[in-house]
């Protein structure tokens, strides 16, 4: 049997270096085809009919101007009369035309009558929800009473996260063709695999008729996996009109409206602690919404899971707005920033160095992360310079420019999923392999490839990989930081099975057996006799007629030591802030992410990069701000719902913890890790410069400047 | 009509239809104050303003388009931007919609030399001018030097932002071939990624920089 062991780190050839991503110059370019660029002979557009209230009772619907006009080969209601509609732009009726410009008309002509229905849309003031407000019970560990009374210091604050949208660029939808018994779906998706069943299900076809395809995918961060509601109507339109393919990507209001978002989380926390900085109690009141299904408490206290006496009450809240999504590590962002604020503000009162403060409580994470925060704390502040630029807070000087640090942590799983790898090596020396997983970005087409090649002794570019077709063997959906360790794992299985294949055709004209050979650099050799090798090509066409292919499963019940879970983060901010204007510039971020095998250190650090720079959109702009008067969502588009550009981000400094004791562990998942600490980090940072706790993210000048205000009013 | 005024374009009859149409007009009658767009664009928009003459549409009218140094016939109705012919029309689909209302910068396109969002550009109004698409950069067969320092410096995560970026870098260093990494912060502000790239791309940008000075597919 092949030894599925990766090899000693010190002698990989292929993986652990720093490639460049092998679909970059089809990016770069412009030839790469999402599906939404997709131009099908016959196609037609679409335009959805959407909700302009927040919550309405819909009286009547009349759908037949629209469906006279020329052009439009079919409307479908969702959204009967007598039914609800309980956010804006919730969908109400799909129009497919010749032209979206006709399609766009079409909706125009739709009467509908709505009965306006009350709405409540905002939740950061928890007394002003009545009955949306959905107590999840209270959670009592050891006796926070008791600990509270006993305790030197108690420092309270009151924290806010707004729900974020997840505005990937490439909107949601699909193409999609009805061919009479199934459908040639070409969606926007984390989930070729999945998607394909989720919509069978849907239409009541068999899930094998269901044929996906997608290259590429402009962005999903946990909010494409499902087939939705846009693919089963454009679908149920590509019937109604013949089977001709309709074209459904949602408009950016809509999409930032109703494809998704993070949800929000409050929270009034009460720490108490001894005077040297160690935490004796937890309580916390937490409420969130991510709209009717109100929002869960994230998982608080973060990091520091173990404070020994604990309360926890939370509340969800049901808001008439568009629902949750995954969203690239779900809940941790929260709760690492209401936890790591809170402690910040702990070790202000106590005027302790948060650091130390940190370090000290470090004894609550859970064991396996104690020694790695420990270390990682040690090396962000290096990084960061910062016992040269720490202050006490406030402690900035005069002027009105105020520099300051603050600390964020994070910690996710990120085990490989479930994947099967196809790996097929031809006689004239092509090798592919094959798996019904994604790239979303993340450079997955390039690690498998590293993978395959590693195994296989060849150079990358030997090896094809073959990704976004449900025809190939089955990867779960990308989300979670799964998919890395589950195909890379799945690829070494199946890679090295075909390999073991050839070895058997080859290894009599080695005058050896196949469980003595080794492929390196291009060639089959004896281990450890260079002497008696084959060449590559030479060697395969010993395969005669028949490739020599083998499957392999990363089976995430036993993972052969080829990936595993838990990680640890520390990042730290350093931001200027104008007390004047109320502006908040960033100066510099570090990011010190431990790891297990990293295939690609230069995909690894983007991922990291990138997060960090989510973080800074997070903590400083991005924010769904909604109207109690009209129940609408003022910001659906990116105007308002403001990303970071080019300029606003400082510089980022990222630290990969790459060793070979890491290594030793398998890989880790990497995605979501990164996203975790950053608000935190930020807006400790700011609460340091200007000297007072600025209560809810996003921060803007206004929220700094009404800070700084009360402060002076109090 | 004095003679002088038969030599004066903005007094003829134009020989293309418009949309009649300007941004500066619908600025002016929408109230809007703000000076946030782009000055360049305005300017140019602004003589444009003073050449149209009536309206054509609401139906679909004939044009000429040329794009990447060929004309291209095609119909669209007045409404049609640039950015959806050549998308939806063209199947040139390098240039993305993102935001649709000139945000993002996933739609650039670089006409008569000018870096434009073409989501906000009407196809009509793009007649006569020299537009040029991520699909027409490349030099000599070869891929245009800026395209690949984003994959030399993995400027790039989805991709979904890169081709409207690349444009707008290479429309940035054709102007400022010898940029500072603050002019490149600010040349670039009109772009916007998601995946978190922009580190990379600054790399990218001063990297092509080089490159093109250098007479490397520039």
């Amino acid at each position: 049997m092949a030894n599925y062991n990766w090899p000693e780190m010190k002698t990989r050839a292929v993986m652990g270096k720093r490639y460049t991503r092998q679909d970059g110059l089809e990016k770069s370019t412009g030839r790469a085809k999402y599906n939404s660029d997709l131009n099908k002979p016959g196609m037609l557009q679409s335009a959805f009919l959407t909700s302009p209230y927040a919550h309405a009772k819909i009286r009547s619907i009349d759908t037949s101007a629209a469906e006279k006009l020329a052009g439009v080969t079919a409307v479908r209601v969702i959204v009967a009369a007598g039914a609800e509609v309980n956010y804006q732009s919730q969908e109400i009726a799909l129009v497919a035309a010749t032209s979206e410009q006709i399609a766009r008309d079409a909706v125009r002509l739709i009467k509908v009558d709505f009965e306006v229905l009350p709405h409540v849309v905002k939740e950061d003031d928890l007394s002003k929800v009545g009955n949306r407000a959905k107590p999840a019970g209270e959670q009592v560990t050891g006796d926070p009473d008791k600990a509270m009374k006993e305790a030197d210091v108690v420092s309270e604050g009151m924290y806010g996260i707004p729900v974020l949208t997840h505005c990937c660029l490439e909107p949601h939808g699909q193409v999609s063709e009805w061919k009479g018994d199934g459908v040639n779906l070409w969606p926007s998706t984390q989930n070729v695999t999945g998607i394909g069943p989720d919509l069978a299900k849907n239409l009541e076809v068999p899930a094998t008729q269901v044929k996906v395809h997608m290259d590429y995918i402009g962005g999903g961060f946990g909010s494409k996996f499902a087939s939705d509601r846009w693919g089963v109507e454009g679908t149920k339109l590509s019937k109604a009109s013949g089977g001709r393919p309709v074209k459904v990507f949602l408009d950016r209001a809509t999409e930032l409206n109703i494809a998704g978002n993070r949800p929000s989380a409050f929270a009034k926390i009460k720490i108490a602690a001894k005077k040297d900085g160690t935490i004796t109690a937890w309580d916390s009141v937490s409420w969130a919404t991510g709209g009717m299904t109100g929002g869960g408490m994230p998982p608080i206290p973060y990091a520091f899971t173990n404070i020994p006496n604990r309360r926890l009450n939370h509340t969800a809240v049901q808001t008439n707005g568009g629902p949750l999504r995954a969203w690239r590590a779900p809940n941790h962002p929260q709760a690492s920033f209401l936890t790591c604020a809170a402690l910040e503000d702990l070790a202000s009162k106590l005027g302790m160095d948060p650091l130390e403060l940190f370090a000290k409580n470090v004894q609550y994470a859970p064991e396996a992360r104690r020694e790695t925060y420990l270390h990682q704390l040690k090396k962000a502040a290096e990084l960061s310079d910062w016992s040269k630029r720490w202050h006490r807070r406030g402690d900035s000087g005069a002027g009105p420019i105020k520099r300051g640090m603050g600390i964020g942590l994070c910690t996710w799983g990120g085990a490989g999923h479930a994947s099967t790898c196809k790996a097929t090596i031809h006689p004239d020396g092509s090798v592919e392999v094959e798996l019904g997983s994604q790239d979303l970005g993340t450079g997955t087409r390039t690690i498998v490839g590293q993978v395959a090649a590693e195994t296989l002794g060849l150079p990358l570019e030997a090896v094809k990989v073959k990704l976004g077709d449900n025809s190939y063997p089955p990867s779960n959906a990308s989300g979670g930081s799964t998919t890395v360790g589950g195909v890379s794992s799945s690829t070494r299985i199946a890679t090295a099975d075909a390999l073991d294949k050839l070895f058997a055709k080859v290894a009599p004209s080695l005058n050896s057996t196949a469980d003595k050979l080794e492929a390196v650099g291009g060639k089959i050799q004896v281990k450890g006799d260079a002497s008696k090798s084959i060449q590559w090509a030479a060697a395969c066409k010993k395969l005669g007629v028949e490739s020599a292919s083998a499957t392999g499963s990363n089976d995430p019940r036993n993972p052969k030591g080829l990936n595993t879970q838990g990680v640890a983060g520390v990042q730290i901010a350093d931001v200027s802030v104008d007390v004047e204007t109320g502006v908040v510039k960033m100066n510099k971020m570090v990011a010190v992410q431990d790891c297990g095998l990293v295939v690609n250190p230069r995909l690894a650090e983007s991922q990291v990069l990138g997060a960090c720079i989510m973080s800074v959109c997070g903590a400083l702009m991005e924010e769904r701000v909604m109207d109690n008067a009209t129940g609408r969502v003022l910001n659906p588009e990116m105007e308002f719902y403001k990303l970071a550009g080019i300029g606003d981000i400082g510089d980022i400094v990222v630290h990969m913890d790459i060793r070979e004791e890491n290594d030793k562990r398998g890989i880790i998942g990497l995605g979501e890790p990164p996203t975790i600490g950053g608000i935190a980090a930020i807006a400790n940072a700011v609460a340091n410069a200007i000297g007072v706790r600025v209560p809810s993210v996003p921060l803007t000048p206004d929220r700094v400047l009404a800070a700084l205000e009360e402060r002076r009013s109090a | 009509m004095s003679k002088h005024d038969e030599h004066d374009d903005r007094n003829k009859k134009p020989s293309r239809p418009t949309s009649g149409f300007s941004r500066r007009g619908f600025i002016r009658s929408a109230g809007v104050t703000s000076g946030a767009l782009g000055g360049a664009v305005l300017v140019e928009e602004e003589a444009q303003a003073a050449q149209s003459g009536g309206g054509v549409g609401p139906g679909a009218v004939p044009i000429t388009l040329n794009i990447n140094g060929r004309d291209q016939k095609l119909s669209v109705e007045p409404r049609v931007t640039l950015l959806d012919a050549c998308r939806n029309q063209l199947d040139l689909t390098g240039a993305k919609r993102v935001c649709d209302r000139a945000t993002c910068g996933a739609c650039t396109m670089i006409v008569n030399g000018k870096v434009v969002y073409s989501c906000t550009v009407l196809a009509i109004d793009a007649q006569g001018k020299r537009i040029q698409t991520i699909e027409g950069i490349a030099v000599n067969g070869k891929p245009h030097a800026v395209s690949q320092a984003f994959v030399a410096h993995d400027g790039q995560q989805c991709g979904y932002c890169t081709p409207g970026f690349v444009m707008a870098s290479k429309g940035f260093l054709d102007r400022n071939p010898n940029p500072t990494e603050d002019q490149v912060l600010n040349g670039l502000g009109g772009n916007l990624c998601r995946c978190g790239t922009y580190m990379g791309v600054r790399k990218a940008v001063l990297e092509a920089a080089k490159a093109m000075r250098g007479g490397k597919n520039g």
